[in-house]
């Protein structure tokens, strides 16, 4: 192993997004990568398999999306950091197991470089599609935390950041990137390593010691994990279980089971959203955009700026959990809200709900980014 | 653990422990299985497995999927994950790269293993993942209250199949044998030491290894084929078993007919290195090479 312990070294580089995730992970303490090649997201897959086993890591090939999620759970459960890697065809046989990450409350990190759809769509092109699949794809009710990178700094960047909240909530995270953000390559910082935050994870202690709680405590939102193999002989479930981890099919233990699985992630929500805003204050319109859209976005509000059009831009970096108050609060004092979105209206929709003036969207098929031009002509129409 | 009492012949019999109590959740029975099923007998030769051997409990794991087989995990006082259906084997092929020292068992119904699972079970097998397959086979989905899947004999009837099955099931052992399993073995749950002895043995071999157990299930497969007793179905286990380890893979299809025979025994026991293993190796060739 290489000095560092083979991280990669601070400094400058020009990397494609996709592989500084890779460098990210394995700086958040990711040693478990289980994936399936999938474009536009297989150069994490393939860096992964390269990098994992220099650090002491594994990155295995597995059969399809279903074993390799079904792995990473499993793999949580041994006490490592875990992530895959894919794009909407694979995010979407992932979302089963994505539900038992959920479910079991294991930390694990979901990687989505979004291409054209839906089925098999523009493999190789830019799409923004899996926003809701992300949000709503598994089956029963469930929070899930996504960040939405719209550079390669801000896809190593908050690699990061969604190891360490998959590790403090106990859930799985998604890293919403899409193409154009997974194969660009472009300027990237390494800091020292000194200088990251990495949230490593509460392991509950084996029985004996004196703190040894309930496996799935619901009256704390920050339960302590029991990894197999330290003593703690717990029953893990996929099925609606009580504080021991049995399941149950009564009707409080269910009720007590979502309130923590969801109140976890809702009573912190304020906490995990990120956003960004530029010229938002004097803003009459606004553009809420996301992902490689947004960089658009921020020229089209330029060029508006330039034609005496007072226009903002808020980059919303967490979808999800919705930022619904910082929506509420910008819709409240502009005119109106223009959503460019790569889908025919994905995110529009929560915005929309949580909006005080009219909404209106850009909306384009998979394949290719959306122009400034065209997002600016939305401005001058609604200004 | 509370005091049961049994009754025998008209006596009560005290039990205040059973020696197996440390290995089994005992304050949850009593389970769900029904009376008759098969499963428990499994259950009983895998916790005199782990009482004997020398696998301290904390590094012995228990995974199931759903159904009714899919409820052993449960029950141990292990760590034990009840995890998706058909998704056990890949569930725990994560869990033992993650960690090589621990003692994995997966133990799921057929409908689990072979049918919705049947692709992570070929290539758990041919990756010759070091963990361990006990499937439970009744020849139908048990919990689902008795339809067909991949194990469901040619004929037989079954709530999916009410004119007869008309698919031809998987020959098990010769599918998980020909994908590369270390060890591959097939008895029925009248075969109490020879279940004891094989799951031992599993434990002894390194790489994927798998036990098919042919189980009765009274009231969905042994209702609608002949066999509404779980007696009936160990009846047929009693006569028409025949043990031959070394038995033509080829020729191991189970019919349950009256008329045919049902072949058990230890068909495979090899050594091959495991997958944990050749990663292992892998690393070693990585490390040293720095991040480009
Ligand atoms: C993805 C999915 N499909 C279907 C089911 C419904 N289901 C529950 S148990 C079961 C069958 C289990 O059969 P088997 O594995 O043979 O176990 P047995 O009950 O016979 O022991 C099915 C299909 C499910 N839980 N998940
Ligand atoms: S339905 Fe069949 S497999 Fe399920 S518990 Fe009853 S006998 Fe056993």
């Amino acid at each position: 192993m290489s000095k560092n312990g083979g991280v990669l070294s601070p400094g400058t580089y020009f990397m494609m997004g996709n592989f500084a995730c890779v460098e990210a992970a394995i700086m958040a303490g990711c040693r478990l990568f289980a994936g399936y090649p999938i474009t536009p997201s297989s150069e994490i897959f393939e860096r992964a398999c390269t990098r994992f086993p220099q650090v002491g890591g594994y990155a295995v090939e597995m059969e399809d999306e279903i074993a390799s999620m079904a792995a990473l759970v499993g793999a949580s459960y041994a006490g490592s950091k875990v992530m895959t890697a894919t794009s909407g065809p694979g995010f979407s046989l992932m979302m089963e197991n994505i539900g038992l990450a959920f479910m079991m409350e294991a930390p694990s990190v979901v990687v989505n470089v979004q291409r054209g759809g839906p089925s098999t769509g523009v493999p190789t092109l830019v799409g923004q599609g899996d926003m809701m699949q992300a949000r709503w794809g598994t089956h029963g009710d469930t929070e899930m935390i996504a960040y939405c990178p719209s550079s390669v700094q801000e896809f190593f960047d908050l690699t990061i950041q969604a190891f360490n909240t998959a590790e403090k909530f106990r859930t799985p995270v998604f890293v919403m990137a899409d193409q154009v953000v997974g194969m660009m390559s472009e300027r990237l910082r390494v800091p020292p390593i000194e200088e990251i935050e990495i949230v490593e994870r509460l392991a509950a202690k084996p029985p004996g010691s004196s703190d040894l709680g309930l496996p799935f405590d619901y009256s704390r939102d920050f339960v302590p994990m029991p990894i197999a193999g330290t003593g703690c002989r717990v029953n893990v479930e996929s099925l609606t279980h009580d504080s021991r981890g049995y399941p149950s099919t009564e009707h409080s233990v269910s009720q007590a089971m979502m309130a923590h699985l969801l109140g976890k992630i809702r009573n912190h929500a304020s906490e995990i959203w990120r956003w960004q805003e530029y010229l938002v204050d004097d803003a009459d319109v606004v553009v809420i955009a996301y992902g490689s859209t947004a960089r658009s976005a921020l020229s089209a509000v330029k060029a508006a700026r330039s034609k005496q059009i007072k226009a903002g831009l808020l980059r919303l970096i967490t979808p999800w959990p919705f930022p619904d108050k910082i929506v509420e609060k910008i819709s409240s004092r502009v005119n109106t809200i223009v959503v460019p979105e790569i889908n025919y209206g994905q995110m529009i929709h929560p915005i929309r709900e949580n909006s005080k003036c009219p909404v209106v969207g850009v909306n384009l098929a998979p394949g290719t980014l959306i122009e400034p031009r065209t997002i600016t002509d939305a401005l001058e129409l609604v200004a | 653990m509370t005091t049961p009492q049994l009754a025998a012949g008209g006596r009560e019999i005290k039990v205040s422990a059973h020696s197996r109590d440390r290995l089994i959740r005992a304050h949850r029975l009593p389970n769900i299985w029904c009376p008759g099923c098969g499963i428990g007998i499994v259950l009983e030769a895998y916790t005199r497995v782990l009482e004997k051997s020398n696998i301290p409990p904390e590094r012995q794991v228990a995974i199931s999927g759903i159904g009714c087989t899919g409820r052993f995990a449960g029950y141990l006082d292990l760590d034990s994950y009840h995890t998706t259906h058909g998704r056990a084997i890949a569930f725990a092929t994560g869990m033992s790269v993650a960690n090589p020292d621990l003692e994995i068992f997966v133990i799921a119904g057929d409908g689990d293993i072979s049918t919705i699972g049947g692709n992570h079970l070929i290539h758990a097998a041919r990756r010759n993942v070091d963990i361990n397959v006990i499937m439970v086979n009744n020849f139908n989905y048990g919990m689902t209250g008795g339809q067909h899947g991949a194990t469901t004999p040619t004929g037989a009837k079954t709530y999916t199949s009410p004119y007869g099955n008309v698919e031809s099931p998987f020959n098990i052992p010769y599918l998980v044998a020909a994908a590369g399993a270390s060890f591959v073995a097939r008895w029925t749950t009248i075969h109490a030491n020879q279940l004891f002895k094989a799951i031992r043995r599993m434990t002894e071999v390194e790489g994927f290894t798998f036990l098919e157990v042919i189980s009765p299930c009274p009231p969905t497969f042994g209702e609608l084929n002949g066999f509404p007793e779980a007696l009936d179905t160990m009846k047929y286990f009693r006569e028409k078993s025949v043990v031959d380890d070394g038995a033509d893979l080829r020729t191991l299809p189970i019919t349950m007919h009256p008329e045919d025979p049902l072949v058990v025994g230890n068909f495979v026991d090899k050594r091959r290195e495991s997958y944990q293993e050749l990663l292992r190796q892998m690393q070693l060739r990585a490390s040293g090479v720095g991040h480009q």
